[in-house]
């Protein structure tokens, strides 16, 4: 275990060192110069060169890409460009808005698509499972953004119960918060639940032909208690680490879910500092969102190991 | 592939659902997208203002949009423009992940171990994330959107192209053409592509699809296809600020996107069963 440990941290450092280059390199070719964006287009050449020397802008890439690291691990984000603010700042305000959203997108995807991915699996080859699969075939073929307008027109424009777009904010109380988060959230899992429903129905399929589910109908279980008891806890292990991979496009759905609701999150300051120019935002943003990305995939792997011991002993790759 | 067995794979297609749902929902697509090359009912480029916003109608079957343009021509151009890229980015992705995927495993070591490190990368990174990035660093447009999405093929391709062809080494006859002295590259383009083109064409098919979401995602946000070209997230972007006396504008391409993406998946399911029983999905 302690083998497996070390060998995955070992790539989840490399992970980042790259992640971190290819962010840095590719920013490098971004059109645009910082310091003309601080300062505006009337800026005189010698502010212009004075504002470069202070942010460092003058130095050679790789000190540049040095100096960037060691702010980053001494947990310093830089200040944003255009709001003026430090990145972190930003980041913890918009936060307050991604995190529970993409909390809540991933309960109502895993609320709806586990149990009726098993439901589908119990029925197999019925009426309900057919019919189960159509839409999860057809909940993938929706574009998420697409299927938040639908919500819009027929809850805000047709029904009028939620708000077409923005964010109440916390400070409005708990309820209208929530509120303008619940057709993002369920936009955001459509398209999860659908690919969540599938792979649970056949991991239970395959798990329902093990020796183990034979010898619980043999004891005496019925085929719903054999299939509740025995043969879903072991099916959810590789649901598991598809929800893991899920995060990071839940991460980029939010993006442009974000923009359809016009709501203040990290998916929206992202893509605003990207047409904005603000590098210090885009760079520190990008590099966090990836660490979560990277790491949230590494505590899955974790949390497999502990659940599959076969892969402790170094059965992958 | 003979022809024999061509024709084998033919019937068994035509009685499987899936193929046969995917297959026909795909070739509608694809001609309507051919078709807007020669022909569109109206032109995409020409404005109507004093026809603007038509409901459908005998003139225009889909009606108009803002500008007075023909919407069922904007779809059949937004097809085309969006299915080119879609298949542009697939070329990218095998043109560079299938040799990739064959020298990793044909030459195992090092270069494989890096390959499978970077597969690991790329697929540990959002890939919209990185496709609103590059978009933004390259500028947005169709070229720049091809070669995002097509970043994100290169892992695939590559992944899959080493895991089929890897136990293909271990057979006898590869080692038949290795003792007829044929070297490693011509044991590659004559022995091991032709036996893995089947799992190939299944995931560009799929590859096709995600493709298509993530084209209507970029010019959605406004870095794919650029205007006056129509592109289906463009028109969905353009529509969701009419939604309150317009509505059909905003569900119209939406279903061209699903039907697009949904035929694909059907017929990718529907050909890995049809050529590889054993990976039958459970139907």
């Amino acid at each position: 275990m302690t083998f497996f440990m070390f060998r995955r941290l070992t790539a989840l450092m490399v992970t980042l060192l790259v992640a971190s280059l290819l962010i840095f390199l590719l920013l490098e070719i971004l059109p645009g110069d910082p310091a003309a964006v601080i300062l505006g287009v009337g800026a005189q050449e010698d502010t212009l060169r004075a504002l470069r020397a202070e942010l460092g802008l003058d130095l050679p890439a790789p000190v540049r890409y040095l100096n960037w690291l060691g702010e980053v691990l001494q947990g310093n984000l830089g200040r944003s460009y255009t709001y003026d603010t430090p990145v972190q700042e930003l980041l913890l305000n918009r936060v307050e808005l991604s995190l529970p959203l993409a909390l809540l997108a991933i309960l109502l995807s895993t609320g709806i698509a586990i149990p009726l991915g098993v439901f589908a699996a119990s029925r197999h080859r019925k009426v309900a499972d057919t019919s189960i699969m159509g839409f999860a075939q057809l909940g993938v073929a929706v574009p998420n953004f697409w299927f938040a307008i639908l919500l819009i027109l027929l809850f805000s424009v047709k029904l009028g119960w939620f708000s077409a777009g923005g964010f109440a904010g916390w400070d409005a109380g708990w309820f209208p918060a929530f509120k303008s988060l619940v057709l993002p959230a369920v936009a955001l899992a459509l398209p999860q639940a659908a690919i969540l429903a599938r792979v649970t129905r056949s991991s239970v399929l395959e798990t329902v032909q093990e020796d183990y589910i034979r010898t619980a109908r043999a004891k005496g279980l019925s085929r719903s208690q054999a299939l509740w008891r025995h043969a879903v806890r072991n099916a959810l292990i590789p649901v598991v680490t598809i929800l893991g991979l899920q995060l990071s496009f839940l991460l980029a759905g939010t993006i442009i879910i974000e923009n359809v609701f016009y709501l203040p999150g990290v998916g929206r300051l992202l893509f605003q500092a990207i047409a904005q120019r603000d590098l210090m935002v885009v760079k520190n943003l990008v590099l966090v969102l990836a660490a979560t990305v990277v790491l949230i995939n590494f505590l899955v792997d974790l949390l497999y190991a502990v659940l599959d011991p076969r892969l402790r002993l170094g059965f992958h790759g | 592939m003979d022809r024999k067995r061509f024709q084998e794979i033919w019937e068994d297609g035509l009685h499987h659902r899936s193929f046969v749902a995917g297959g026909i929902l795909t070739v509608l697509m694809l001609s309507l997208a051919i078709l807007s090359l020669i022909w569109t009912p109206y032109s995409v480029f020409t404005m109507n203002i004093a026809g603007k916003l038509q409901p459908p109608g005998e003139l225009h079957w889909l009606g108009t949009d803002h500008f007075g343009r023909d919407v069922l021509s904007m779809l059949m151009v937004g097809a085309w423009n969006s299915m080119a890229v879609s298949l542009a980015a697939i070329g990218l992705g095998a043109l560079i992940g299938i040799p990739l995927g064959l020298t990793a495993s044909a030459r195992k070591g090092w270069i494989d171990e890096a390959v499978m490190r970077f597969n690991d990368f790329a697929f540990a990174f959002p890939a919209l994330l990185t496709a609103v990035m590059l978009s933004a660093a390259l500028g947005p447009g169709s070229f720049n959107s091809i070669v995002a999405i097509g970043i994100f093929n290169i892992p695939v391709f590559a992944r899959l192209t080493r895991g089929s062809s890897l136990s293909l080494f271990q057979r006898d006859f590869i080692l038949a053409a290795r003792i007829a002295g044929k070297g490693t590259t011509r044991i590659c383009a004559e022995h091991i592509l032709p036996n893995i083109t089947s799992v190939l064409i299944v995931q560009a098919t799929i590859q096709f699809a995600l493709g298509i979401l993530a084209e209507a995602g970029l010019s959605y946000l406004g870095l794919g296809t650029q205007p006056p070209q129509p592109s289906w997230g463009k028109m969905l972007s353009e529509a969701q600020t009419m939604m309150f006396f317009a509505p059909n504008l905003a569900i119209l391409p939406g279903c061209a996107i699903v039907i697009s993406v949904l035929g694909l998946n059907l017929l990718g399911d529907g050909m890995r069963d049809i050529l590889d029983p054993k990976m039958r999905t459970r139907e």
